[in-house]
């Protein structure tokens, strides 16, 4: 009886709640949305979970292990001194998560400050950051990553750094014309018209309205982020050969390739699958955040370019 | 609270495309200002409330409740756009932001001015949006602009513009870019709420038969200056210059056009 009340009262007190988290709804709905997110929360589990626990310690050398097939005890099997291959990458993935995240916030950082200052500034200082950015962009990062690393050794710091900042340029290059673009749209005048302070509408409308290019551009540059690891550290660039790594477990077993193939499969699989998660989970949230790209739930609104399916009215 | 614009100079890159403009609007009068495109009644609009685009410089003398715009630092003329001066622009596909629903753009103007919370915001704009007649106004506020229709969105955009009840409304051309039903519609509208609030209106349009509507007074612009400042019946009835004759020649061509003004 109290039911019937209660349900009358909920939707509409929790309807600003869910519609913040819709997105998030049609993100799932979305399989390469799904996609993405299942893979990046694994590789977030199990660098989360190898700080405590790993299935075996992935520095424990076991001579008479070696080369294990996959199975029990050992569920990807062995290296070739006997050390758990599922232990190394999950171990592994903590390398990745720091590289991939540290790289996205100093990109994010970098590309939106240069894309403001280019964008929202007075003329003279507006052409020289497109300039300045225009001269960045013609470096390629991991050229500039082996060349810090050679000189000054491998680290993951340089790896972070480089790839932040060469991915920040590139964040800057796309959104800074898209943010002139928004600029000089009408509900931006709007916007003033009402009172905004040039920062509230920096924050209200022309960041949002920018978002879409920047989480693409941002997905884009950690899955670099993630390769540039594996592969510096795969040349002897990146992680020293204490730290766990993709590229260096990568790199180590590449070269029993056509003896053990089985054992190089899974840090390939590794890098492949989180690459691949990371781009289609930019891909996801672009359209699923964008709410002129939402599927009609309304059939009297359908998105753009939908063929209207209007309800006979019966009276 | 009188608006009195004296002498008004805009300049675009070294030409002046506003040549002293001078007009007053009295408490509660509603003035309209007229003429072909390119006649700088837009720009003389966003003069007004120091929105102008990069580049371009205003000049002369803009006196609102005694105080001086021009020259007004940004920051201290923010105070007054939306509280106490509101604008409509032309163009109601563009003048939302397509990606925040109805009703906070509707509450924005009211979530600065008066800092209301979230949800004291959300309930001002159901209140706001059925002020301007808005269908459903409890559900339309969740919903997004391009899920409206142009007439819809354009009574949004009015309720955006009044929402802190404002005393002197700017219509920069609100219904030209809609049908010539929506158009009376939206005219009727405006007339209404202007009147109820005893708000000053400034109207600006191109066209003469949809002035005669709304405004009390005239001001007819050919390239930046004032050509005529005559009561509209007076610019229908006995027009003074030859910009205002063929704008009356145009209007009357509305008239007869099918379906034209009612």
């Amino acid at each position: 009886m109290t039911g019937s009340t209660r349900a009358s009262a909920s939707p509409a007190r929790k309807a600003p709640g869910r519609r913040r988290f819709e997105w998030l709804r049609r993100l799932w709905a979305l399989s390469t949305g799904r996609f993405g997110l299942i893979v990046v929360a694994v590789v977030v589990l199990s660098a989360l979970i190898a700080r405590f626990w790993t299935p075996f310690d992935p520095r424990q050398v076991e001579i008479s292990d070696r080369w294990a097939l996959p199975g029990l005890p050992h569920l990807l099997g062995t290296d070739g001194s006997g050390r758990d291959i599922l232990s190394l990458l999950m171990a592994g993935s903590r390398t990745t998560v720091i590289v991939a995240v540290g790289a996205g916030v100093i990109a994010t950082v970098l590309g939106v400050a240069l894309a403001a200052l280019g964008a929202l500034t007075a003329r003279w200082m507006r052409e020289s950051v497109a300039v300045f950015v225009d001269i960045l962009i013609a470096f390629p990062v991991l050229i500039i990553a082996m060349m810090i690393s050679a000189v000054w050794g491998g680290s993951l710091a340089v790896v972070i750094w480089s790839v932040g900042i060469g991915f920040g340029v590139n964040i800057a290059r796309v959104t800074r014309p898209e943010l002139r673009r928004v600029l000089h749209s009408d509900f931006v005048l709007a916007g003033r018209a009402s009172g905004l302070s040039p920062l509230h509408n920096l924050w209200r409308h022309l960041l949002p309205n920018v978002a879409p290019v920047f989480i693409v551009q941002l997905s884009w540059g950690m899955a670099v982020a993630v390769l540039a690891e594996a592969g510096l550290s795969y040349l002897g660039f990146g992680a020293p050969v204490t730290e766990p790594s993709w590229g260096l477990l990568l790199a180590e077993l590449q070269q029993y390739i056509t003896v053990y193939p089985l054992s190089v499969l899974w840090p390939g699989l590794a890098i492949t699958f989180t690459v691949l998660g990371l781009n289609l989970l930019g891909d996801a949230l672009r359209e699923a955040t964008d709410p002129t790209l939402s599927r009609g739930r309304d059939p009297l609104h359908p998105p753009r370019g939908a063929i209207r399916h209007v309800p006979e009215v019966v009276a | 609270m009188s608006l009195e614009v004296t002498d008004l100079t805009v300049d675009i890159g070294g030409r002046r495309v506003v040549d002293g403009v001078s007009f007053d609007v009295p408490d509660g009068a509603r003035v309209g200002l007229i003429g072909e495109s390119g006649s700088g009644k837009s720009l003389t609009a966003l003069a007004i409330l120091g929105l102008l685009p990069d580049g371009a410089e205003a000049g002369g003398s803009v006196r609102w409740d005694g105080r001086e715009l021009i020259g007004m630092p940004d920051r201290e003329l923010a105070t007054l756009r939306g509280d106490e001066i509101g604008i409509v622009f032309q163009e109601p596909r563009t003048a939302l932001n397509p990606i925040r629903t109805v009703g906070r753009q509707i509450a924005e103007s009211v979530r600065i001015h008066e800092g209301l919370s979230r949800a004291a915001a959300r309930e001002r704009a159901v209140a706001e949006a059925s002020r301007v007649a808005l269908p459903d106004p409890e559900r339309i506020v969740a919903r997004y602009p391009h899920q409206l229709s142009g007439g819809q969105r354009q009574r949004a955009a009015i309720a955006m513009a009044l929402a802190c009840r404002p005393r002197l409304l700017i219509a920069d051309e609100p219904t030209t870019a809609l049908d010539v039903t929506i158009q009376s519609e939206i005219l009727e509208l405006l007339l209404s709420l202007v009147e109820d609030g005893g708000m000053s209106l400034v109207f600006i349009t191109h066209d003469l038969a949809v002035l005669s509507q709304i405004a009390t007074d005239g001001v007819v612009l050919e390239d930046g200056r004032v050509v005529e400042r005559a009561p509209v019946s007076t610019l229908l009835t006995a027009p003074a210059s030859t910009v205002t004759q063929g704008l009356l020649r145009d209007a009357t061509a509305t008239l007869w056009r099918p379906g034209g003004l009612r």
